[in-house]
């Protein structure tokens, strides 16, 4: 029991700091350059894709590496049918000329995994 | 146990039973186009089993009660693997013993999500580390980020432990 509350302690002293989160959790923010050349940042949202796709199809068949950032999308890849562009082709999902839908982002915003109902730092935990 | 378990929900109970529309979420530009176009989480996720925390929803049961059927593979040719084999961690610790389901698992992801670069496919053959895991390593790669969040302790450490008193009569 006493690691249990000492564990506790730890954790409160991480989660209470942060400010609430609003985002849904899972959602993920890009914008290592859409803001820089005048887009939107793009949202991608976990809860939306894994309702219709498991997580092996994105992770493993599609080969997105699990690290928010660490996948190099472009633009001009995802018209090529890479990244987003495997399904955004207008085949399994509507195709890369609706900017905005994925475009959808506050301007400002860093990358990173957002959201939460509790925690205040996914991402990290 | 109580105390603990007041403790933890205590945090929960303001944000419980509730989804942002998009337009609030701090995320969405509330001037884009798309707001209106896309879907909103509630519309969505009020129709599944219900959580208290995380996305609000039971994502294992909503899978495997059929609530939603998604995909495994974009594919044809692409091998769907399944196991159904549960592991029991921490053995010797103070805390509740580990089960790890591979089954609950693999209905989301492949092997080779985990094995061999986050586990070795070895019962006892890892390192695992409850400070690692709220580093978002190991476990935390995916609790705390998109599957279910680490301030649920139950939900891995779930096996009680028999009496603190004998711990060798702990079962294997
Ligand atoms: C399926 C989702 C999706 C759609 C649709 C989409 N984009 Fe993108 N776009 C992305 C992603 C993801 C990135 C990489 C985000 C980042 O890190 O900044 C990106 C990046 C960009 C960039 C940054 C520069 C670069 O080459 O990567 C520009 C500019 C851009 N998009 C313009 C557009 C325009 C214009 C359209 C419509 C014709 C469009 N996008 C439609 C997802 C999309
Ligand atoms: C439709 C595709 C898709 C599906 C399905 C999907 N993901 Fe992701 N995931 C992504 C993308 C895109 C990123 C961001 C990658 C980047 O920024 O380079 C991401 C990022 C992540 C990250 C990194 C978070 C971080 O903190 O850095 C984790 C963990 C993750 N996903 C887990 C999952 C799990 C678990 C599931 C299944 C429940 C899942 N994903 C389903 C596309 C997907
Ligand atoms: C495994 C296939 C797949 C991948 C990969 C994928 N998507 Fe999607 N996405 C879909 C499907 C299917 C839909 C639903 C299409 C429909 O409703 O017609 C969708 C819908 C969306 C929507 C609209 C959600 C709404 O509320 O209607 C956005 C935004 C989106 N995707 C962004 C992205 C971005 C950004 C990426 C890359 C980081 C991406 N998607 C990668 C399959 C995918
Ligand atoms: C979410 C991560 C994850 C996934 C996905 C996963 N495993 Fe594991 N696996 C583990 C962990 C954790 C252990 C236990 C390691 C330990 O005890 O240190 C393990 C242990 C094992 C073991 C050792 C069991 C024993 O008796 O010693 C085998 C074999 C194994 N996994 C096979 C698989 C196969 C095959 C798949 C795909 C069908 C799979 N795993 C999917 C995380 C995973
Ligand atoms: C690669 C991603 C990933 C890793 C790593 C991972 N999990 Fe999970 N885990 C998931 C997903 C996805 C679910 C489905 C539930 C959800 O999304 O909330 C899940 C569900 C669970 C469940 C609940 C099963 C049920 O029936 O509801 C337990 C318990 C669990 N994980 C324990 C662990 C433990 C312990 C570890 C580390 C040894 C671990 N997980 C590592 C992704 C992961
Ligand atoms: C995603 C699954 C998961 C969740 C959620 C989780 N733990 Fe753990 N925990 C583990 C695993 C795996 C280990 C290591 C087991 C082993 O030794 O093999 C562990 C180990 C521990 C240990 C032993 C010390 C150590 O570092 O090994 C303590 C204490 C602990 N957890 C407390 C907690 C508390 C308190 C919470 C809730 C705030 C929590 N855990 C939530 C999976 C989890």
């Amino acid at each position: 029991m006493g690691g249990w509350l000492a564990w506790l302690v730890l954790l409160a002293s991480l989660a209470l700091p942060g400010q609430p989160a609003l985002a849904e959790y899972g959602d993920v923010v890009l914008n290592r350059r859409s803001e820089k050349e005048g887009m939107r940042p793009v949202i991608f949202s976990h809860w939306f894709h894994r309702i219709r796709f498991q997580c092996k199809v994105c992770h493993q068949e599609l080969g997105f590496k699990m690290r928010v950032g660490s996948n190099d999308v472009r633009m001009a890849d995802i018209i090529n049918g890479k990244f987003c562009g495997m399904c955004h082709n207008g085949d399994v999902a509507w195709g890369p000329d609706r900017c905005d839908l994925c475009h959808s982002g506050k301007r400002g915003l860093p990358t990173g995994i957002y959201g939460g109902h509790e925690t205040s730092g996914p991402g990290r935990w | 146990m109580a105390v603990l378990a007041a403790i933890l929900f205590s945090g929960n109970v303001a944000a419980a039973g509730s989804w942002q529309p998009l337009q609030n979420d701090d995320l969405h530009d509330p001037a884009s186009p798309a707001i209106g176009l896309l879907q909103q989480p509630a519309e969505a996720l009020s129709k599944l089993p219900p959580d208290t925390t995380g996305n609000l929803v039971r994502w294992v049961e909503a899978l495997e009660k059929g609530h939603i059927e998604p995909r495994s593979n974009i594919f044809p040719e692409t091998k769907i693997n399944l196991l159904d084999k549960d592991i029991l961690m921490n053995l010797k610790g103070g805390t509740p013993i580990v089960r790890f389901p591979h089954r609950a698992h693999t209905l989301w992801l492949d092997c080779a999500n985990c094995h061999d670069h986050l586990f070795k496919a070895q019962t006892g053959g890892n390192k695992l580390s409850m400070m690692q895991i709220l580093q978002g390593e190991q476990c935390g790669v995916c609790h705390g980020a998109v599957a279910f969040p680490l301030t649920e302790c139950n939900r891995c450490h779930s096996v009680p432990r028999p009496g603190i008193a004998k711990p060798s009569a702990t079962p294997r």
